[in-house]
Order: structure tokens, then C-alpha cells, then sequence
């Protein structure tokens, strides 16, 4: 099969690739670009393992098509820190030991970012309510609330 | 299989009235993708709507709002004019799934997803929406209870797409509200849930009155009974009791893991209850 030509921009970058009419983002994002930071947890949109920004919105990339990102922008943990400069967020997550595993914490960062986008000043209440389409099975989540709080101080005085 | 993204309703009309095998209407994926992971449909033909003019705004017009079919539920949340006139219809839209879901999901979807447990049909029903659908005959706008037949089953015919939902202008007066019970605080499947839309005289009585219940019945209920009893009233305790029993005695639920025939009934009832008096504050009663 020929597959869907696809143009879009990922991080800033212009991309273009042929993907399956069926492959989802998060398929052609890991297996055709090599950016495997968003990570498969469920594949079905419960665990947010997969979340990128897509035209400014949160989404699962488990739940996209690869041929739907055409003439979007599309954000991805991999544009989040600047070189060696960690994003406020990435270093308060280090900070506040904010991961175990690892596998869900790039969605959490993402999804963290959008979430201080659109308020800045989260109460932890509406931090968690926001972050209620990321699982975790590791820390209990306490400690990525605080990490969040504390990134969002930061930011704030940025 | 084959992915298309048309520019007009007609092509997309035209796409799926000729497709030969399975195909699907793409809005924000978030059944569809999650059926075919499943292996529940391989479709042979995806006709992405997103690009379709218009179909992805909410318009204001002389007779209310047109939110087109492929308008994520964040938007809806976002539009304050609708939070304004259709508050339960908002609240209903931004119950479904997380941030990420919101971010995709319909609430045309929703409607033709078909699920009795859909969170904002209720809501929907109760405001008297209407679906304004293209097929290959041309275009009819249909009330949204029409569309729901069974648990994933439409009235649709063959190469017809919901295109937009339509909401009324609301009156002085006027008061809509949604509730759910899950057992946890976000990110669940409705028990049973309830949608009240209430408009009231001067006084301070209810003139009209619409409820409906979801996950109640193989598809959402209109209880036009249950609107009928509130007419005229202001929420005393009696006709609220009176509302509850109504309600509680046109469920026709199912026994499942999310809870019994029993549990089903009895929560249909207190959440009309609850709901009706949330309208009823939302329009300004006292």
C-alpha cells in the first residue's frame, strides 16, 4: 500500500511521511520518527501515557490518526526543554522525585504544560482534576502535584 | 483501507452513500479509534469531517446556537455565550472522559455512538436539541431522541451524517442542569444519570418542563410524564416526590457491573430530584 502522504510540523520542524491510513500518531510519532517519548500505555485514551498538544489542544496520540496531523503542529515532550535547559516543569519533577518508572511521566509533563497554559495558578484541586487523564501507578501522584505547584511558582515569577 | 478528508458535506455524503464495505465517520476518534483497536470495526473507508466548512464552529444565530459536528467538547466549555443560555448541556459535554478525550470528543459523536450511558444526550434531550442531518436525499433536522434506536444503533440511514446540533435561544426564565452518579469523582461510565430543562412564568412557576434520564434504558428516555407533573409548580416537596416516582418507574435498566436494576431505579429518581431543583435555581426560581 502507498500509505497517506502526511506534512505537518512536530516541535517547530517540518516533517513529512507516509503513514497507513489506520496508524495512529503515537505510531508514526514512535516507530517512523524515532520520537519514542510518548510512551503506549493502554492504547484506548484511559492513561494519557501518549499525550501530546496538537494545534494547541491536549489529546492522546493513541487516539489520532497519523493522517490527521496533516497541516497541524503538533507538541511533543521531545520539544519541551531548550538544549540542556530543562523546562521548569521537567526540573520540578526531578526535584520533588515526581517519577519512579518513568513510562507515564513525559504524558504527565505534557499534559502538566497545557494545564498551566490555560491557568497559571492551579489550585491542587484543579492540578488533580487536571491531570485525572494521567495514570500513574507508581508515586501516588502527591509528589507530581507538588512538583506541578512548585513549577507553577516558578513560572509565575519567570 | 482508505482515509479521506473532503472539503463538503456533499463529498463526504457522496464518499459514504458509494462505499462498498464498513465505513466510519471520523470527528474526534475517541469511539471510533478505541472500537477498531478493539477489533470491534475495520472499516474500509474513514471520511474525516474536521475539514468540512463550517462543521468544526459554534454559531450563534437568530434562533440559537449551531454546534457543528466536529466541535470538541473543550470548545464547547470554552464558548461562554452557550455556558450562559445551556448550562447543563455544557456541564453534560465536559463530564465526557479527561483533558485529553475533551480535547477530540463530540457531542455528535456521543449522540451516534449510541451508548444509553452517553452523558450529554440526556442533557441534550432535556433541551430539546435537534440533529440536522445530510444524506444523500438532501437535509432534515430531526429531534436528537430520534437518532439513538438501541446500545449502538441509529436511525442514520446509509450515507447520512449528523452535520450539527442545534440548540434553541433561550428565554427569560430559563434553567438547564445535568447530573451522573459514578462511583468515583472524574472519569467514569454513568450509572444512571438525569437531564432537567425547566423555563418559568414571571411568578416564579414552571411553564415547560423536559426530563430525561440515560443509562435508565437501552437508549435515553424522554419521560414527557415526569416534565408533565412539574408544569405549574415550583418544586414543592410533593411534586418533587411525585417527579422521583415518575422517574423511578420509567426505568428500564439492565443489572450490570456498574450497578443493579434495583440501584438503578432508586438513583434515576433522587437524581431528577436533585437536578430539577439545580434548573430550577439556573432559571431563577426561589
Amino acid at each position: 500500500m502507498a500509505g497517506v502522504a502526511v506534512s505537518t510540523t512536530i516541535n517547530g520542524d517540518a516533517v513529512e511521511y507516509l503513514c497507513q491510513p489506520d496508524e495512529t500518531l503515537l505510531e508514526v510519532l514512535r516507530d517512523r520518527l524515532g520520537l519514542t517519548g510518548a510512551k503506549e500505555g493502554c492504547g484506548t485514551g484511559d492513561c494519557g501515557a501518549c499525550s501530546v498538544i496538537v494545534d494547541g489542544r491536549l489529546v492522546c496520540s493513541c487516539l489520532v490518526l497519523g493522517a490527521e496531523a496533516e497541516g497541524r503542529e503538533v507538541e511533543t515532550i521531545e520539544g519541551m526543554a531548550h538544549g540542556d535547559q530543562l523546562h521548569p516543569l521537567q526540573q520540578k519533577f526531578l526535584e520533588h522525585a515526581a517519577l519512579q518508572c518513568g513510562i507515564c511521566t513525559p504524558g504527565f509533563l505534557i499534559a502538566a504544560k497545557d494545564l498551566l497554559a490555560k491557568n497559571p495558578s492551579p489550585t491542587e484541586e484543579e492540578i488533580r482534576f487536571g491531570l485525572a487523564g494521567n495514570l500513574c501507578r507508581c508515586t501516588g501522584y502527591d509528589k507530581i502535584v507538588r512538583a506541578v505547584q512548585d513549577a507553577a511558582n516558578v513560572m509565575k515569577g519567570a | 483501507m482508505r482515509y479521506i478528508r473532503p472539503l463538503s458535506i456533499e463529498d463526504a455524503v457522496g464518499e459514504l452513500a458509494k462505499a462498498v464495505g464498513p465505513a466510519a465517520i471520523l470527528a474526534g476518534g475517541s469511539d471510533l479509534l478505541v472500537r477498531m483497536k478493539g477489533g470491534f470495526i475495520e472499516p474500509e473507508l474513514i471520511v474525516d469531517i474536521k475539514r468540512i466548512g463550517g462543521l468544526a464552529d459554534i454559531t450563534e444565530t437568530a434562533d440559537g446556537f449551531r454546534i457543528g459536528a466536529a466541535v470538541p467538547c473543550a470548545v464547547l466549555g470554552e464558548n461562554k455565550a452557550l455556558r450562559q443560555a445551556w448550562p447543563g448541556v455544557v456541564e453534560a459535554a465536559n463530564l465526557i472522559g479527561s483533558k485529553q478525550v475533551q480535547g477530540r470528543c463530540t457531542i455528535t459523536g456521543n449522540l451516534c455512538n449510541a451508548s444509553p450511558a452517553a452523558d450529554s444526550v440526556p442533557a441534550l434531550v432535556a433541551a430539546g436539541a435537534k440533529a440536522v442531518v445530510a444524506g444523500p436525499s438532501g437535509k432534515r433536522t430531526i429531534a436528537v431522541e430520534s437518532v439513538p434506536t438501541g446500545p449502538g444503533r441509529t436511525s442514520l440511514a446509509k450515507g447520512e451524517i449528523v452535520e450539527a446540533i442545534l440548540l434553541d435561544k433561550r428565554p427569560e426564565h430559563a434553567g438547564d442542569a445535568y447530573l451522573r452518579f459514578i462511583p468515583r469523582t472524574e472519569m467514569d461510565i454513568a450509572v444512571v444519570s438525569a437531564g432537567v430543562n425547566l423555563t418559568l412564568d414571571d411568578k416564579g412557576a414552571i411553564k415547560t418542563a423536559r426530563v430525561a434520564l440515560g443509562a435508565a434504558a437501552p437508549t435515553v428516555l424522554l419521560v414527557e410524564e415526569a416534565g408533565q407533573v412539574l408544569v405549574g409548580s415550583k418544586l414543592d416537596e410533593a411534586t418533587l416526590e411525585r417527579l422521583a416516582k415518575i422517574c423511578s418507574g420509567a426505568c428500564r435498566p439492565i443489572d450490570d457491573k456498574r450497578g443493579t436494576i434495583e440501584f438503578r431505579r432508586k438513583v434515576a429518581g433522587v437524581l431528577a430530584r436533585r437536578v430539577a431543583a439545580i434548573a430550577y435555581k439556573r432559571a431563577g426560581g426561589k
